[in-house]
């Protein structure tokens, strides 16, 4: 008989401060399971101060088809970035 | 429009990460399941020899480093199997085929550790021809695969220098350590240079992978610099590497090296090392006697939420 423990995801903050960053996968029963394991294995040396587990099924991603459509339009809208403005030099502190 | 297979390659080319999610040649994922889970593997069967000397290290210290390093190992191959997972094979799939014997892992690890010396001996050579093996893995195409390596190399260079330091300590001590200490040199010394894989024109897939940057430099090239590294580190130990052909060459500025005994290297990957047997029945019964706790586990965890859900 096969028994799989789900696929949790781990994110981890690496400091006060910092946002929780994708660190790997692993597989375990349940939430207490996934998060004591995911301290065993990825902050064995100080990686983190605090935890998230996600199941991994829980997670919706944008399709890499449509990268481009989703992410090409912002190329043309350079408007968008502070370089865009042309201000005269003597203007300071802008 | 160019073909699917153009635009990988072309990513490919230009270093931009293959994703799990992207469109990539059948092939490339059939490579990267077989050296990755063989990878997993070498990560699992690689704690055995180890373990073997825990119980039995010289000094606490000694004792909290090799539990730590071998509970590395063990977070290794968890990083390398959930990086193949992500190719479509599932953990037991990857299970089921080392315990039938179908899937290879590192023939290294089926040479038993006789001696203390012999820790540190698979420290210096085996992690140090694994690093020098990991490190441009760290660039390889597959996303998963290059993350799992990167943090995989933060961690092996500890694993190095404590195996250099316990060869180290004994070199500098009694008659008799200095024996040992050579001697575990002698035995781990040509199974180390073999860890890199035949020779480049044994190996068929290496162009493949090389295009693919699967691979980054190809067998014969990482041992030579894993020799160059080595015959010059020995000499801070004061001992000899067991090669009477291993001579400084000029006009290569590598290293000259003699024959590699490449029936022993086959008949080891074959099955018939010296520790084959031992290693996979001592990972099948870990496995079979864990099967309850799992079991149990699971039970708990569905009688959780099945409460939860009524509470509701
Ligand atoms: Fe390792
Ligand atoms: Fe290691």
């Amino acid at each position: 008989m096969k028994n799989t423990f789900p696929l949790w995801e781990v994110f981890i903050r690496s400091k006060q401060g910092l946002d929780h960053k994708h660190a790997g996968s692993l597989h375990a029963a349940d939430a207490k399971m996934a998060i004591e394991n995911a301290r065993d294995v990825y902050t064995r040396r100080q990686e983190g101060v605090s935890i998230w587990v996600v199941e991994s099924k829980h997670i919706h991603a944008s399709n890499p088809d449509e990268a481009g459509s989703l992410y090409e339009p912002a190329n043309d809208k350079v408007y968008r970035h502070p370089t865009f403005y042309d201000l005269p030099d003597e203007l300071k502190h802008m | 429009m160019p073909s699917e297979e153009v635009i990988f390659q072309d990513k490919v080319d230009r270093e931009i990460r293959i994703e799990p999610k992207d469109w990539m040649p059948a092939d490339y994922r059939k490579t990267l399941i077989r050296q990755i889970s063989q990878h997993a593997h070498s990560e699992i069967v690689g704690m055995l020899p180890e373990g073997h000397w825990i119980t039995r290290a010289p000094t606490l210290k000694r004792k909290a480093t090799l539990i730590a390093k071998v509970q590395d190992e063990a977070g290794h191959g968890l990083y390398l199997y959930a990086a193949a997972e992500t190719l479509g094979i599932t953990r037991d799939e990857m299970v089921d085929q080392l315990h039938a014997g179908k899937a290879k892992y590192s023939s290294i690890f089926n040479y038993p550790t006789l001696t203390w010396a012999d820790i540190g001996a698979i420290g210096w050579l085996v992690d140090g021809a694994a690093i020098m093996n990991q490190v441009p893995l760290t660039r390889t195409s597959y996303g998963p695969y290059a993350r799992a390596m990167v943090r995989i190399c933060k961690e092996e260079s500890f694993h190095q220098r404590q195996g250099f330091e316990i060869l180290l300590v004994l070199s500098r001590g009694s008659k008799e350590q200095k024996a040992m200490c050579q001697d575990a040199i002698n035995r781990w010394w040509w199974p180390s240079v073999m860890m890199f894989g035949p020779n480049d024109e044994s190996s068929p897939h290496t162009a493949q992978s090389m295009k693919w940057k699967v691979k980054r430099f190809t067998n014969d090239e990482l041992r030579q610099r894993f020799i160059d590294i080595c015959a010059d580190q020995v000499k801070v130990l004061g001992m000899q590497l067991p090669d009477p052909d291993l001579k400084w060459n000029e006009e290569t500025q590598h290293y000259d090296f003699g024959p590699i005994n490449w029936e022993e290297f086959w008949q080891v990957v074959n099955g018939n090392g010296p520790c084959n047997k031992e290693r996979m029945t001592a990972r099948i019964k870990a496995h079979e006697e864990g099967q309850w706790v799992r079991e149990a586990a699971l039970a708990f965890a569905g009688k959780m939420s099945s409460r939860a859900g009524v509470r509701g």
